[in-house]
């Protein structure tokens, strides 16, 4: 009875082992979008969405400024000239504000770029807007080609008065090589 | 039913073996090897730090080294040494036959030399071996990485699958072959001990393999898991690699603990104190490892309430750990103690471990770990942890169940006198680096500043004892099996206790054919 027994409950938990492996691989990746989900849903990170943002009122807070700063960095070997036009912006919440960041491309070859932008404090990010952003697509420079890129943004009238001043940094990636870097848009 | 047959002959008795004793031989023969190669890296370390200034080796060589080092020891020597004392030990504890998957189990040893010679390997392709760390960070291990990554990410994967298939076949025989009568609260704490284990690594290995796989899917087809240029992030890798390395670290401590619950009763002449607290305790500490992980990443920039709640999640670890250590202490109190070399190497465990668990603590405070962390420090902390805990404790097994194995008795002598050499090495090696730590010397440097010259030598002395503490362990183990006294007895221990010492010694080819009846 006990040489019979064993044989047949050994065939019935592997299965459910097998199953366990399968979906903790599967749950490794999930960990990607459940990463940016978190970090979206708890406003962390200072990851910003890159498409446009359509506004929804028209609200102006023009008795508030908040104190909006640029700062451009190069990605490890990316040898273009990137710096903001305006180092800062004083932006009433719910208005409409233009600036721009200068690029240009002092090597002898064309190259794509990529802007990949992050914001301080991390939960800032989910009142800061992005109209429009040369960050949506790559930039490409011929060799010796200066370019100023231009970003459009609106602070969220809603955002709360423990925020003062908002970074926003730049960092700038060559995706030249990389081809199958697809934009992130 | 079964014919009583000897082993094959000569080499086929190894290739294709399924006999769980010669399996769990082959896996512990195995991981003592490996530990040799990640010892002579650590010496190779060692002796380059025996000075400021660099003198051996350069410092791309000197990362390759402490890179390979982390891993060989991990997945090469403390992980399959445990694994081969399950197949030795578990089936005999709980009086079934053999594993539940007899083939299977010769697969998941056979691809452990097939993975380490993958990873070996990588020192002699173009760009050198991984230089990354054992944690390989991306983009350190991606855009950074030396192409023989590739090799490593395979040797990765095979580790993974082999440490799978070794649970699903541990945790097969004990929830299936335990002899009539053999509840789950009456199987050993050891056994307890890898059922828990063998859950950790079914559910954390994955994600691991997942790990590496995004890894090799940034560098060679284009995706950006891990590349900020485009959409991924580096941060995420840490996530998902803690996701698995904080379990992992109970991996490799949780048969610790339970050959330390075996050990310490017999040489106490008493039954482990608390038995049942000390399951759920072992439960309790598998359940938070997975939900802990962020506190190896305190300075990437997390919300205040993430650092509060990581760390306060992983100080309420020290309560089931506590509530072990104050069991094995309550098992000696009062006890008829003798201090034989596996009492030995279970005491300083104890003792030892303890130790690693408070400098734990102090790394799980964030506000502190914002100083201590990529110091000596954290170096000295998880080898008070990882060499006191587990090699000084599977060193304890090795002692304690060697009669069994080989039917011959050790040199009690030699025995105490290699404890006590590992012993005063291991503490000179790694408790003058708490105070460099402290101090500020950064850890995985091949140079360092003047002021810490002192210990360093210390640590370098004491490793080169340390490391002579296990070539004598080597010496004792062949002498014991060469020429040891003929040890016929069953018990082997006074106070030894469980199914295991109801076998002959040696323990016969095939065992509890006939299933025991536990009462």
């Amino acid at each position: 009875m006990q040489e019979k027994k064993p044989e047949k409950s050994t065939t019935k938990t592997i299965p459910y082992l097998i199953v366990l492996v399968v979906a903790m691989f599967g749950f490794g990746f999930l960990l990607v979008p459940l990463y940016d989900v978190l970090c979206d849903l708890a406003g962390i990170n200072g990851k910003v969405d890159l498409v446009a943002y359509e506004k929804d009122s028209d609200v102006i807070v023009s008795d508030r400024t908040v104190n909006i700063q640029f700062i451009s960095l190069n990605n490890n070997g990316m040898p273009w000239i990137f710096k903001p036009m305006h180092t800062s912006v004083k932006a009433h919440p719910g208005q409409d504000y233009n600036t721009s960041f200068y690029a240009s491309n002092p090597t002898e070859k064309a190259m794509t770029a990529q802007a990949v932008p992050s914001i301080t404090p991390g939960y800032a990010a989910k009142y800061f807007h992005k109209i429009e952003c040369f960050c949506f697509d790559q930039q490409e420079l011929e060799a010796g080609k200066e370019e100023e890129m231009g970003l459009r943004f609106v602070v969220d009238a809603e955002i709360p008065d423990s925020i003062h001043t908002i970074t926003l940094t730049y960092t700038l990636f060559d995706v030249t090589a990389d081809e199958s870097v697809a934009s992130l848009n | 039913m079964s014919e009583h047959h000897g082993p094959a002959k000569g080499i086929k008795r190894w290739l294709f073996a399924t006999n769980h004793k010669d399996i769990g031989t082959m896996y512990l023969w195995f991981s003592f090897a490996m530990f040799f190669v990640g010892g002579f890296f650590a010496m190779v370390i060692r002796a380059e730090l025996f000075q400021p200034g660099l003198q051996l080796v350069d410092p791309q060589f000197f990362n390759q080294m402490t890179t390979m080092h982390g891993l060989v020891m991990v997945f090469g020597a403390i992980m399959p040494a445990f694994v081969g004392l399950a197949n030795w030990m578990i089936p005999m504890m709980i009086g079934a036959p053999d594993m539940a998957l007899p083939r299977m189990n010769n697969l998941s040893f056979w691809l452990l030399p097939v993975a380490v010679t993958l990873l070996i390997s990588t020192f002699f392709m173009e760009g050198g071996a991984p230089a990354f760390g054992w944690t390989f960070y991306a983009p350190l291990s991606t855009t950074y990485a030396p192409p023989s990554t590739t090799f490593f990410i395979f040797a990765v994967h095979i580790l993974g699958a082999s440490s799978i298939m070794g649970s699903i076949n541990i945790l097969a025989t004990i929830i299936n072959l335990r002899a009539p009568g053999m509840t789950y609260m009456k199987m050993p704490m050891f056994v307890w001990t890898w059922a828990i284990t063998a859950f950790l690594l079914i559910a954390a290995m994955p994600v691991l393999a997942g790990a590496v796989t995004m890894m090799l899917m940034d560098i060679h087809f284009g995706t950006s898991f891990f590349s900020a240029a485009g959409g991924g992030d580096p941060v995420l890798f840490q996530h998902v690699f803690w996701f698995f390395g904080h379990p992992e670290v109970y991996i490799i401590i949780l048969p610790a603990f339970g050959v330390i619950s075996e050990i310490i009763p017999t040489f106490s002449r008493k039954p482990l104190f608390g038995y049942s607290s000390m399951v759920y305790a072992t439960a309790s500490i598998a359940f938070l490892s997975f939900i802990v992980w962020a506190h190896h990443m305190y300075t990437t920039g997390m919300p205040l309430a993430g650092e509060l709640y990581f760390m306060y999640a992983t100080m309420l670890i020290a309560i089931p750990t506590g509530v072990k250590v104050f069991n094995w202490i309550a098992t000696m109190f009062g006890g008829a103690l003798t201090f034989e070399a596996p009492m030995l190497f279970s005491v300083a465990t104890v003792f030892l471990f303890s130790l690693g668990g408070f400098t734990g603590l102090m790394l799980a405070i964030a506000p502190i770990d914002f100083a201590y962390q990529e110091s000596y420090f954290v170096v000295a902390h998880f080898h008070y942890t990882m060499v006191a805990g587990a090699i000084f404790s599977m060193t304890a097994a090795v002692y304690y169940w060697l009669p069994k194995w080989t039917g011959r008795m050790y040199n009690e002598t030699l025995a105490k006198t290699q404890f006590w050499i590992a012993f005063v090495g291991f503490n000179l090696t790694f408790f003058p680096q708490h105070f460099v730590g402290l101090a500020g010397m950064p850890r995985r440097t091949p140079d360092y500043a003047l002021q810490f010259a002192d210990f360093n030598m210390m640590s370098s002395i004491g490793s080169f004892i340390y490391g002579f503490a296990q070539l004598f362990l080597l010496y004792i183990i062949i002498q014991t099996i060469r020429s040891g006294k003929e040890n016929a007895d069953e018990k082997t221990w006074e106070g030894a206790n469980g199914l295991e010492w109801t076998l002959a010694s040696p323990a016969p080819f095939h065992t509890f054919s006939t299933p025991p009846t536990v009462k």
